[in-house]
């Protein structure tokens, strides 16, 4: 699937560069997309440093343990794969929550604490086990309680009522993220392991 | 509402940075130590995701310069007018391909849309929908699955994205049915 579209993007992209005679863009392009890659990796060096170093904290405190036993049961329905005891569940919480509040930095090295976890109990490291999908597909269509960056661009451009789309916002990430939930199921039902 | 969640925003983070060492000293954890073996695992993992960054960036950004976009664009438009669908609705394709993709990508064409057509017009309060209720589905898969070296990303992309269409759909419908 993944090397579908990959081939699927920078194929019809350079074609219809060639097509519209701009083919001049795709070097420029694709050196400034590595380059791109390279500067988010070492902004987010700095940022998962910050939280993974937090984040170990909690967990040799015990916090995530406890954040887990009381969070934990309400996922479980979701995650039937994952172990009792794992340390994801404590990760995957604390990502839902952040990202929830709209917390992006924070949520990335949560998100990633959690992937490592269900890691450790994958049988096969290469291939996404059926625990780390269901945790994507909530975390791709998590609902954010109030989508700030937006509302601050409504409020540049002059808006009478900046924060009147948080409602409409709240019921389609509602739909994305039952709809996400449900096609997993599905998925996941024809996917054994 | 609102003015509880901003609130609770602006607090949470320096609450967390106060009382996590402050209760894992109380624990006699090593705390500095900790932080420090914590710190580094996460900066091994954000070197870890770089390759694979480097991957899926290269591919969408030269698919989102080439003027490809406006190519899908304009086999779209004849397809959703031939069901006689709000015209309106055509002018945030682009942000709906790009959506997925890119997030400074999406964040690009809503804002123009919003300038554009105006924060308080149809368009204008659809993208604004549209660009807070998903996120970028390709980049959270990219650094989730590279920070612990998946390859094969099974069916993760499809749930990714029909849950995508589905937030897509909503959208519309939402936004039509309390904005008319």
């Amino acid at each position: 699937m993944l090397n579908i579209i990959w081939i699927v993007l920078l194929c019809v992209g350079i074609v219809a560069a060639a097509c519209t005679g701009n083919i001049a863009v795709v070097t420029e392009s694709a050196l400034n997309a590595g380059e791109l890659g390279v500067k988010t990796g070492i902004q987010l060096m700095g940022v998962m440093g910050l939280w993974m170093g937090l984040m170990r904290l909690a967990q040799k405190a015990g916090i995530v343990k406890a954040i887990a036993r009381v969070f934990g049961p309400l996922l479980a329905p979701l995650f039937p794969d994952l172990k009792r005891g794992s340390d994801a569940w404590g990760a995957i919480v604390m990502n839902l929550c952040a990202n929830i509040l709209g917390l992006g930095n924070a949520a990335t090295p949560f998100g990633l604490k959690a992937m490592q976890e269900m890691q450790k109990e994958n049988p096969h490291p290469e291939r996404a086990s059926r625990s780390m999908i269901t945790f994507l597909a909530l975390n791709t269509s998590c609902i954010t309680l109030v989508p700030a960056t937006i509302i601050g661009i409504r409020i540049s451009a002059g808006s009478a009522q900046p924060t009147e789309i948080i409602g409409t916002t709240l019921f389609a990430t509602c739909c994305a993220m039952i709809c996400a939930i449900a096609v997993d199921w599905l998925f996941r039902r024809r996917n054994p392991v | 509402m609102m003015q509880v969640v901003t609130q609770v925003s602006v607090w949470i983070i320096p609450a967390l940075l106060f009382l996590i060492p402050l209760y894992a000293f109380w624990r006699k954890v090593p705390i500095y130590e900790t932080f420090v073996e914590g710190a580094e695992d996460g900066f091994k993992t954000a070197v870890k995701i770089i390759p694979f960054l480097i991957g899926m960036l290269v591919a969408i950004q030269v698919f989102v310069d080439s003027g490809a976009l406006e190519m899908v664009v304009n086999v779209l438009t004849p397809v959703f007018d031939r069901f006689g669908w709000n015209t309106e609705i055509l002018y945030i394709i682009p942000l709906a391909i790009m959506r997925p993709l890119s997030g400074s990508g999406a964040l690009g064409v809503s804002t123009q849309l919003i300038n554009d057509f105006g924060p308080d017009s149809f368009v204008g309060r659809l993208a604004s929908t549209m660009q807070g209720s998903s996120d970028t589905t390709f980049f959270v898969l990219t650094v989730y699955f590279g920070a612990v070296r998946i390859k094969q990303y099974r069916y993760a992309v499809k749930v990714g994205l029909i849950a995508d269409l589905a937030g897509l759909a909503a959208s519309i419908w939402i936004v039509t049915r309390v904005f008319g």
